[in-house]
């Protein structure tokens, strides 16, 4: 057993999966028990955040202790009075009317926010109006460039007086700067948050170990199963392998897939545990397993240890216990492998259709796709909310799968790359 | 010939065999629910909101006793099942309430067909041909190949949907962003129309192309590593054959294994292919499995995967068929008899 074991870990292809493989379940492990945050824990507001540092905005404007803060986004009026002369303002009204098209008599000189509105959206500095000389062009967009500065950051921190009127109480400009370690509540998403305001990384990868969970019980359910049906059918032979190998051959043709779909829908969502969905995904993925068991047993079934076990008298399960398990374990734990990758899978295209486990727990790999999908996050471009779980996804079927190929090639020598 | 038609009689009868177990399954498993099946079925549409007349889900469900003899006892209901099933008969819609389920069905699997059948083919030819030239190139080619191919055939098909759609329909512009035509227009025979089908067919057909050529190429590969290896490539090289001739045995013996394999994958494949074309919006079965299991529509989800599972059990009986003629082991058993 060692032997073998060790025999395995000789094939490049193997340690290279095993590498991988392990590397991801640590990360599985680790990350989310050091994480500040609980999987499914709602952080930020609604709303594919992109990867990177988060201040709360409460410590962006927490400057002096006042009773009330807020932002003013709209440019205050008496403010504006200090920057632009009312002659500037009756310049602009012209300008607008003549060059920009807004109707006559819209505008006023006394409403200076309107004004300033217009401007910014309708002057572009970058075209030249005809009939414009110019000189006067370019103080136009000097103009422009000395308006948008002193409009710049006009963030006001309010205080409420006592008739409940809000008074402006400090502003502050561009050049106030704070270290970001003296800022409280920090937040580092390194994958961005989902559509629900849930830290990307913890959640995947705390999916990622539910994931694996589900593909082991489905695939220790279909193994085992698979390895039962074929040992009795391979080693009894007669009416029971006929009967055996009948319903297997009917179900390696009727798709597992469709199965499931039909299973998971009839169970309904109630009966759609995590638990559960592993063990139907177990239950319709056997026939493989099956198949090459009972093909193995049947060359095994006549050899020498095996007559001379059943010329001593030892009972039938012993027998197959004992001289033919053995030789058949190293495949049944390829058969395995292959099917926990399978089961992944299977799970997250069952969630994509919205029949995989129905929990508020944990996350699943494919509940985070059906996530991403359902509220279009390939649309809004929020690639963090998909790609590293697709690649997640990929890369634990694709380690599994090089272990198994690994293993194929360390127990099957003619498979041997020479 | 005479051994053929007993071959193919065999086969015939067994697919026959299988499709009934199919209709079983596809009638027993709904009813194991707990409760009664049909205010299972209809609370369930309720419950998800989906169907807010609540008069015609009480006609469907009416409808539905009448037309499937619900009072009766269960191996009864089987029959009229059975009988239904062979007229094409599959009630109405929960959703879409007059319309016959046979009508929604009917028309998206002829989407379905135009998808998959022609990119399952192409990907199957394209990828065995790659695997083909890897295990004879090996060296630099196989070596660079492998483990791309490797990483590709385990990403979901699905996934790589999104990815493609991302990439190439919102962030490029290349292609529309889902739907197997422009939104504004109805189906009629135009070349505008026509245009736009193609243009929407693009991506999906492309993206389970790419899918099924990693898993073939890889299949192939070992397949036919396994055959260079074999004694009589050996003992061929020995006679001195030439190399041309010694390859066109290996990769005829090596085909034969991939198209069995493609009809045990076919199952999976279709499967992984079918979750991908939501992700298109493709209005292929894909879309109204997906519609009609969020709105609980029950009579179109056991249409549906019926219809797939007997699309799957046609596609293996093809391939067994020309299975028996490729196989030369199969004709010379056939002329013993």
């Amino acid at each position: 057993m060692f032997h073998q074991v060790k025999q395995a870990f000789r094939s490049p292809k193997f340690l290279v999966g095993f590498i991988i493989f392990t590397s991801l379940l640590a990360a599985a492990i680790i990350y989310p028990a050091l994480s500040m945050w609980h999987p499914l824990q709602i952080i930020t507001r609604p709303g594919f955040a992109p990867p990177g540092r988060y201040v709360n905005i409460q410590d962006v404007i927490q400057v002096r202790p006042l009773d009330r803060r807020m932002i003013l986004v709209d440019v205050d009026a008496n403010r504006l009075g200090n920057v632009v002369a009312d002659e500037d303002v009756y310049n602009m009204i012209y300008f607008l009317e003549t060059f920009l098209g807004v109707p006559v008599g819209h505008l006023s000189v006394d409403d200076q926010a309107t004004v300033i509105y217009y401007w910014n959206n309708y002057y572009d500095p970058t075209y030249r109006h005809a009939g414009m000389i110019m000189a006067e062009h370019l103080a136009w967009t000097r103009f422009h460039a000395q308006l948008q500065v002193a409009l710049d950051g006009t963030i006001i921190i309010a205080y409420r007086d006592e008739e409940g009127y809000l008074q402006e109480g400090a502003g502050f400009d561009t050049q106030d700067f704070v270290h970001i370690r003296d800022i409280v509540n920090v937040y580092h998403f390194p994958l961005g948050t989902d559509n629900f305001g849930r830290d990307m990384l913890t959640q995947m990868l705390s999916a990622m170990l539910v994931s694996l969970r589900m593909g082991l019980i489905a695939g220790l359910v279909a193994t085992s199963i698979g390895l039962t049906l074929g040992l009795v059918s391979g080693y009894l032979g007669g009416f029971v392998d006929d009967a055996i190998l009948f319903i297997t051959n009917i179900f390696t043709v009727i798709p597992g897939f469709i199965l499931l779909i039909l299973i998971t829908y009839s169970l309904g969502p109630a009966g759609r545990g995590v638990t559960v969905v592993s063990a139907v995904i177990g239950l319709t993925a056997w026939p493989w397993t099956c198949r090459a068991v009972r093909s193995q047993v049947l060359s095994l079934r006549n050899r020498d240890h095996v007559n001379l076990s059943k010329l001593s008298g030892h009972s039938m399960p012993r027998i197959i216990v004992k001289d033919i398990l053995p030789y058949v374990a190293s495949y049944v734990v390829m058969a395995l492998i292959l099917q926990i990758s399978t089961a992944i899978l299977a799970e997250a295209q069952l969630s994509m259709l919205g029949l995989g486990p129905n929990t508020a727990e944990v996350a699943t790999l494919g509940l985070m796709m059906q996530w991403a999908t359902m509220f279009s996050a390939w649309q809004v471009g929020a690639w963090w909310a998909f790609v590293p779980v697709i690649l997640a996804i990929a890369l634990m079927a694709f380690s599994l799968n090089l272990m198994n190929t690994g293993l194929d090639q360390v127990f099957n020598p003619q498979l041997r790359d020479s | 010939m005479r051994g053929y038609r007993r071959y193919y009689g065999k086969k015939l009868l067994w697919y026959l065999v299988t499709l009934f177990v199919a209709l079983a399954l596809n009638f027993f498993l709904p009813r194991l629910m707990p409760g009664d099946p049909i205010a299972a079925m209809v609370s369930q549409a309720m419950g998800d909101g989906a169907v807010i007349d609540a008069e015609a889900i009480r006609a469907v469900e009416l409808q539905f006793i009448e037309r499937f003899g619900l009072d009766q006892p269960l191996p009864m209901q089987f029959l009229i099942y059975l009988r239904n099933v062979v007229r094409g008969d599959f009630g109405t819609s929960f959703l879409q309430h007059p319309r016959p389920v046979s009508d929604i069905i009917g028309e998206s699997i002829t989407w379905t067909l135009a998808l998959q059948l022609p990119a399952i083919i192409v990907g199957w030819i394209l990828g065995n041909s790659l695997g083909a030239i890897a295990a004879y190139l090996r060296k630099g080619f196989d070596k660079g190949m492998m483990p791309v191919l490797m990483f590709v055939s385990n990403v979901p098909a699905f996934g790589l949907a999104i990815v493609m759609l991302w990439l190439f329909a919102v962030n490029l512009g290349w292609f529309p962003v889902g739907g197997g035509f422009a939104f504004d227009m109805v189906p009629h025979f135009s070349w505008d129309f026509m245009m736009s089908v193609l243009r929407h067919y693009q991506l999906p057909f492309w993206t389970m192309v790419f899918i099924t050529i990693g898993g073939q190429a890889i299949g192939m590969r070992s397949m036919s590593i396994y055959e260079l290896n074999a004694d009589y490539v050996k003992y061929a090289r020995f006679l001195g054959i030439k190399d041309s001739k010694i390859i066109k045995y290996v990769f005829r013996n090596a085909m034969l294994p991939q198209i069995t394999g493609l009809a045990f994958a076919l199952g999976a494949m279709v499967g992984g292919n079918i979750v991908a074309e939501t992700v298109f919006s493709y209005p292929g079965i894909g879309i109204t499995l997906l519609s009609s299991i969020r709105g609980g529509d029950y009579p179109v989800i056991s249409a549906a995967t019926l219809i797939i599972t007997i699309m799957i059990l046609l596609a293996n009986l093809f391939i067994e068929i020309i299975y028996g003629l490729l196989d030369p082991r199969i004709k010379a058993a056939q002329q013993d008899v």
